[in-house]
């Protein structure tokens, strides 16, 4: 068997990650079912905040598999990321047994005992069905992806004094990325592809429903509606489903349950996070104006 | 479709996306079969999904992926049902239309664009006759029933979000330009073979435009990937600054941490460099064969304007005048740029051709002081000069003081050589780069900006 073999069809992906809270719509399901069937990495591409971690997170559930997670960073390294010897315990261990040969000490504190494994070795190393998380691979620099190469080809590591590990259980795993560089042709041909957009309206307003308990449909629908307009407007940093998530919730801690000038314009902020962008925003949507209107 | 017929199939889908710029080999061929065996071929919409996952390596690639996939693998064969029946009415159609848009209908609108392809697409007969989605939507013209079918919808609610219905309304409606498009080139290729409509009616994808004969929609397209793009690249020269950063150590840094390790250097302290950042003077020709190409990289240059300590903008056609300032306020508003530099600057005296050895003589005369021991300079332009003297001379003394010169040219290597291009010759003076796209751009970009 190569895959994880967690799910059966396509609509179980759906269910089971609803489960979770999870809406999937088509191509993440389709993509998930995939990747846990051939047994390859998932990259997923996507503006910041439209639940590619979230992803990763909900399989782990949905699956009642333990998360392992790494979290890339600029300058994140070999020691980090796969694993590391334990300099202290192994002096300690030289100290201890003074008297003895120098090929016994060798023999001894290169052993698993004296490993730290980090998450991609751990990972590999577990009997249990694991998810694997690489956040924001991105961020990382071009090194690493050398490393994951290995671990997401053939799911095996090299320690060069104990040998080859080889996965007993491949993990199920994601990669996340918001294409602030461009990963390499040799890491992208290892995974399947997944680029999450924003969801459709149906979808949008299906997972504000479900994120915000409490909020009615008309709201819920006025407030996907101009998310969706401001989308289209080109604007520095696009509202995302989580800005959504957190509109509908403030709207409804404000206790209003319409759109007006005066709560859009109040509760702008929560949306739209830089100062050109609402400026253009109150522009496009005559927030102003409509306000003079109701002056005069 | 037969089962056999599948490994055929998905070849065909991979050249056909090879032909288009985008890079899956055999083993992403093999991977595109495995997929297939484990979704079936019930659902086509899963297929399509599966096959994208397997094949594409970026977002961008997928307008490109869907029309191929439509076109290998269509949605049924022949006259879709529904235009079978009778002879249509164009004002029937339009009416239905309005109904279908104002109630969000994705089933009818489908329907409708399948009637509309096949009662006013079809051009010629025999085997030269094919589906024009040109004809089709010319007849039906879905951009024109935008009141109608906002009063369909009434802006019933009296709520906040009655202001976003046009917008919303023209999104449902390019939507059905794009199934008529779509369904156009699923007809065509059953008429004139599939072989033909990939080659041909498959638009290229946004980074494989060509400048010069990008329209307007692909160039405010065009102008949407600036940001990323200029991101992409600023990590990337950050990246090389970084790495040029190691190597060289500081030894009375070293010397001094050396001290909490009782004298022995356990961790070495290296120099730290100050980045270079260097200076970048743009020449642009702005006549208008050239001007979308000038447009689009001077918008790029100054998003990346942080990575250089100064950025200064020339344009010319047979003259040269200073536009930075242009530039600059201009990102705000990058449609009307052009025109604002058309307006504000003065580019040329006499009938707007360019004429590169004048505007080159005034450049060493009015502005020769921007050009420093500092400076990379890029020239763009595709060397027409129409008939006028080259001036070599003078470009070689814009070219001599700075530190880098290239030229990006937007025309293709095989003309340079041909009627009034210059480009050859000017060629031997300054680097030349044929830089049609923005995936040229981009590389060259990277490669030319110094560290």
């Amino acid at each position: 068997m190569i895959g994880t073999g967690y799910f059966a069809s396509v609509d179980e992906v759906v269910e089971r990650l609803a489960e979770q809270g999870y809406l999937a719509s088509a191509p993440v399901a389709t993509t998930v079912f995939l990747a846990d069937r051939l047994g390859r990495p998932l990259l997923v591409e996507g503006p910041a905040g439209v639940g590619k971690t979230e992803l990763a997170r909900a399989v782990s559930a949905a699956t009642g598999s333990r998360l392992v997670r790494l979290q890339c960073y600029e300058g994140v390294d070999e020691s980090r990321a796969l694993y590391e010897w334990n300099h202290a315990k192994q002096l300690l261990r030289i100290t201890a047994g003074r008297d003895e040969g120098w090929d016994r000490a060798r023999a001894d504190i290169f052993t698993e005992e004296y490993l730290l494994s980090r998450p991609l070795l751990t990972a590999i190393s577990g009997d249990e069905p694991t998810v694997l998380l690489v956040d924001e691979v991105d961020k990382a620099d071009v090194e690493i992806e050398g490393l994951l190469l290995e671990v997401l080809g053939d799911f095996q590591v090299t320690v060069p004094e104990l040998g080859t590990i080889v996965a007993k259980r491949r993990p199920f795993t994601v990669l996340t990325s918001n294409a602030t560089r461009d990963l390499s042709d040799a890491l992208r041909r290892r995974c399947l592809f997944l680029h999450i957009d924003f969801p459709e309206p149906e979808l949008e307003r299906r997972i504000v429903r479900a994120k915000v308990p409490g909020v009615d449909e008309a709201l819920t629908a006025s407030v996907v509606a101009v998310v969706g307009a401001l989308r289209a407007m080109d604007l520095r940093k696009a509202p995302s489903v989580a800005e959504a998530v957190d509109w509908a919730r403030t709207l409804l801690a404000l206790g209003a349950d319409t759109l007006d000038e005066e709560v859009v314009r109040a509760s702008l902020g929560v949306i739209v996070k830089h100062q050109d962008d609402i400026t253009r925003v109150r522009d496009r949507l005559r927030l102003d104006e409509a306000l003079d209107g109701a002056a005069s | 479709m037969t089962g056999a017929g599948l490994p055929e199939r998905l070849v065909e889908l991979v050249t056909a996306l090879r032909g288009h710029g985008v890079t899956a080999g055999p083993s992403e061929t093999v991977d595109a079969a495995a997929v297939a065996e484990v979704l079936g071929l019930a659902d086509r919409e899963r297929l399509r999904e599966g096959l994208a996952a397997a094949l594409l390596r970026r977002a961008g690639q997928r307008p490109v992926f869907d029309a191929v996939f439509d076109v290998c693998f269509p949605l049924g064969v022949g006259v879709p049902e529904g235009a079978r029946e009778r002879d249509r009415d164009l004002d029937d159609l339009r009416a239905e239309l309005v109904a279908a848009l104002a109630a969000e209908d994705a089933g009818g609108l489908a329907r409708l664009a399948g009637i509309a392809v096949e009662a006013f697409g079809r051009y010629g007969s025999g085997s030269g006759g094919g589906f024009s989605a040109y004809e089709a939507l010319e007849k039906v013209r879905p951009q024109t029933l935008l009141v109608r079918v906002l009063a369909e919808t009434g802006g019933g609610r009296g709520d906040f979000t009655d202001r976003l219905e046009r917008d919303e309304v023209r999104r449902r409606i390019e939507a059905f330009r794009a199934a008529v498009r779509t369904e156009a080139r699923r007809r065509t290729a059953e008429a004139r073979g599939r072989q033909r409509v990939l080659e041909h009616a498959v638009a290229p994808s946004a980074d494989g435009v060509d400048f010069l004969v990008a329209n307007r929609e692909q160039l405010a397209e065009l102008r949407r990937t600036i940001h990323p793009l200029s991101r992409r690249l600023a990590t990337r020269l950050a990246a090389r600054r970084r790495r040029a950063n190691r190597g060289h150590i500081d030894i009375r840094r070293t010397l001094r941490r050396s001290l909490s390790t009782g004298g022995v250097p356990l961790r070495p302290a290296y120099r730290r460099r100050r980045p270079g950042r260097p200076e970048i003077v743009l020449v642009c020709d702005m006549s208008g064969s050239v001007a979308g190409f000038a447009d689009f990289t001077m918008l790029l240059v100054q998003a990346l304007r942080d990575q250089f300590s100064r950025v200064r903008v020339f344009g010319f056609i047979d003259t040269v005048d200073e536009i930075t300032h242009l530039v600059h306020t201009g990102a705000a508003d990058p449609e009307g740029l052009s025109a604002r530099i058309h307006a504000e600057a003065t580019l040329s005296t006499w009938d707007g051709h360019s004429d590169y050895g004048r505007a080159f003589r005034h450049f060493t005369e009015r502005h020769a002081e921007a050009i420093t021991a500092k400076t990379s300079l890029l020239i763009l332009g595709d060397g027409r000069t129409n008939g006028g003297d080259p001036n070599l001379e003078a470009l070689r003394a814009m070219v001599s003081p700075a530190r880098h010169a290239h030229w990006l040219n937007p025309e293709r290597r095989a003309l340079w050589a041909g009627g009034d291009s210059e480009a050859d010759r000017y060629a031997e003076v300054v680097p030349m780069h044929e830089c049609r796209n923005t995936r040229q751009l981009t590389t060259l970009v990277g490669r030319l900006l110094p560290t």
